[in-house]
């Protein structure tokens, strides 16, 4: 299988990616890790005319931790966040669910920007980072602006990013209470059936594969905020959800796993 | 569009399309078909080999975005190990590919080039991998034929004498 032909270009800088977002318009795809966007393109599910490579750009690849945040450059690849120091401080939680992205080879080169961008409902960090409520930093011709996680997807594999933006940054709170991700599913490398991130002692918990974006349990939040016990909160997991049906599962079983992991998740997370 | 990478050592220049893949480049313009392809979908790692170091499917990567970087295939990493003075064995292998040989870490030999590739990064990042982390660092590589014990044997082993 070999993608459609294409132009590529490697972009020197995030203001020459954007430049050539500009003048390319609809054409134009970034070009990340390439994990999504080239099994996409060999299936010809995807058809750029134009690539944008901006998976050199270095400038945005680094994670640091200060005045009670964690910023990470938008290029930062998944086994840079899993051998992390500085998220095994300040986020374990995203050192720990980056380490179980796909298989090592497809973490040494998946980007925490592309899977965002990317907006699929099964991957593992969108939920983490939207658990953690994370801020999104984009870069267009205008200059950059900050979108909330709980903001950003809009739909399966759609986020809110405009045709010329770049992803440059994100941002999650550092510290914080217990923290546990359950990642349910039957093949080792695959994508979650469903997921459940706990952050914070269960002030954040998001759903992996229970709709068309990563979803927040509002439902759970909300009974443990007002006093409930890990297994009464986790009952309401599946409220508000409307999950795919698939050859691994169908609606019915994707809810008994989004309480049955909610549970185990926030009883882990203590 | 003009392509430069070092693949085990050689610089080769190349006129390549940007859609081709690296697995394709390296077997059908480089002649280096040691890397093999399976599922082509980015799913066995048969087709492993090391970017800047690390494993990568090369059938998940267009060639030109390794331009200006360096590849080793299975081809290069005995070459490797001699430069590097940790090369064993009759044959002056890599001690992956002795260990590969001495557990019996092989059948058909199909997953094997990938698998090697893979085990050698593995230990890479991982130098204190047990068994536990030997069979979730090969995740990403299927064996069809071994019931994968003599392949992590072989890493175990190959931990043990590097
Ligand atoms: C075999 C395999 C197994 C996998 N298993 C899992 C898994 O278990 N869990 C999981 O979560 N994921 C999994 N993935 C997906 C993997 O995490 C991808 O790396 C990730 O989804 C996309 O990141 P990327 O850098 O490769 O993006 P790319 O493929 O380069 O890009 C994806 C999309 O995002 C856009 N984009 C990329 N970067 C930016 C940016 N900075 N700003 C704006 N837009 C951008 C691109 O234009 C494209 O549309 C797997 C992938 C493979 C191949
Ligand atoms: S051929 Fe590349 S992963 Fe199977
Ligand atoms: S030895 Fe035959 S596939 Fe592994």
């Amino acid at each position: 299988m070999i993608p459609a032909p294409v132009e590529y270009t490697r972009a020197g800088s995030a203001e020459e990616a954007i430049s050539l977002l500009t003048e390319h318009g609809d054409e134009a795809k970034l070009l990340a890790g390439g994990h999504s966007l080239l099994p996409m393109m060999k299936l010809r599910l995807a058809t750029p005319a134009q690539l944008i490579d901006v998976g050199r750009l270095d400038e945005l690849r680094y994670i640091n931790a200060d005045n009670g945040e964690v910023a990470i450059g938008a290029l930062t690849r998944h086994t840079e966040l899993e051998h992390s120091d500085v998220l095994a401080d300040a986020c374990p939680l995203l050192k720990h669910v980056a380490s179980l992205v796909g298989d090592p080879s497809v973490r040494h080169r998946g980007t925490l920007g592309g899977t965002l961008a990317h907006a699929d409902p099964a991957s593992d960090l969108p939920a983490a980072v939207l658990a953690l409520g994370g801020t999104l930093v984009a870069q267009g011709p205008n200059g950059r602006r900050e979108i909330a996680a709980t903001d950003f997807f809009a739909s399966y594999f759609e986020s809110v990013l405009a045709a010329d933006e770049l992803l440059v940054e994100v941002r999650v709170p550092s510290g914080g209470g217990g923290w546990n991700y359950q990642k349910f599913n039957r093949r080792a490398q695959d994508w979650a059936i469903v997921g459940v991130a706990v952050a914070d002692g269960g002030k954040g918990i998001a759903l992996v594969n229970m709709g068309a974006t990563p979803l927040r349990a509002t439902a759970v939040e909300a009974a443990l905020a007002g006093g409930a016990s890990a297994a009464e909160a986790a009952a309401v997991a599946a409220e508000g959800t409307s999950p795919v049906e698939d050859g691994n599962a169908d609606a019915t079983y994707r809810k008994h796993l989004a309480r049955v992991l909610t549970e185990r998740a926030l009883n882990a997370a203590g | 569009m003009k392509l430069t990478l070092t693949v085990n050592g050689t610089t080769h220049t190349s006129e390549v399309e940007p859609r081709t893949l690296l697995v394709h480049h390296l077997r059908d313009n480089l002649g280096l078909t040691g890397t093999n392809i399976g599922c082509d979908t980015s799913s066995c790692g048969a087709c492993t080999v090391h970017f800047e170091g690390q494993s990568v499917k090369s059938c998940t990567m267009l060639a030109v975005q390794a331009d200006g970087g360096e590849i080793t295939t299975i081809e290069g990493l005995a070459d490797q190990a001699q430069q590097a003075g940790i090369s064993t064995g009759d044959q002056d292998w890599h001690p992956m590919q002795e260990a590969f040989h001495q557990c019996h870490g092989l059948q058909c030999g199909y997953c094997t080039p990938g698998m090697v590739m893979a085990a050698t990064s593995l230990l890479e990042e991982n130098p204190d991998a047990d068994e536990g982390g030997v069979r979730e660092g090969l995740e990403g590589n299927l064996c069809r034929c071994t019931g994968y014990h003599n392949i992590v044997k072989a890493v175990l082993q190959a931990k043990g004498g590097a």
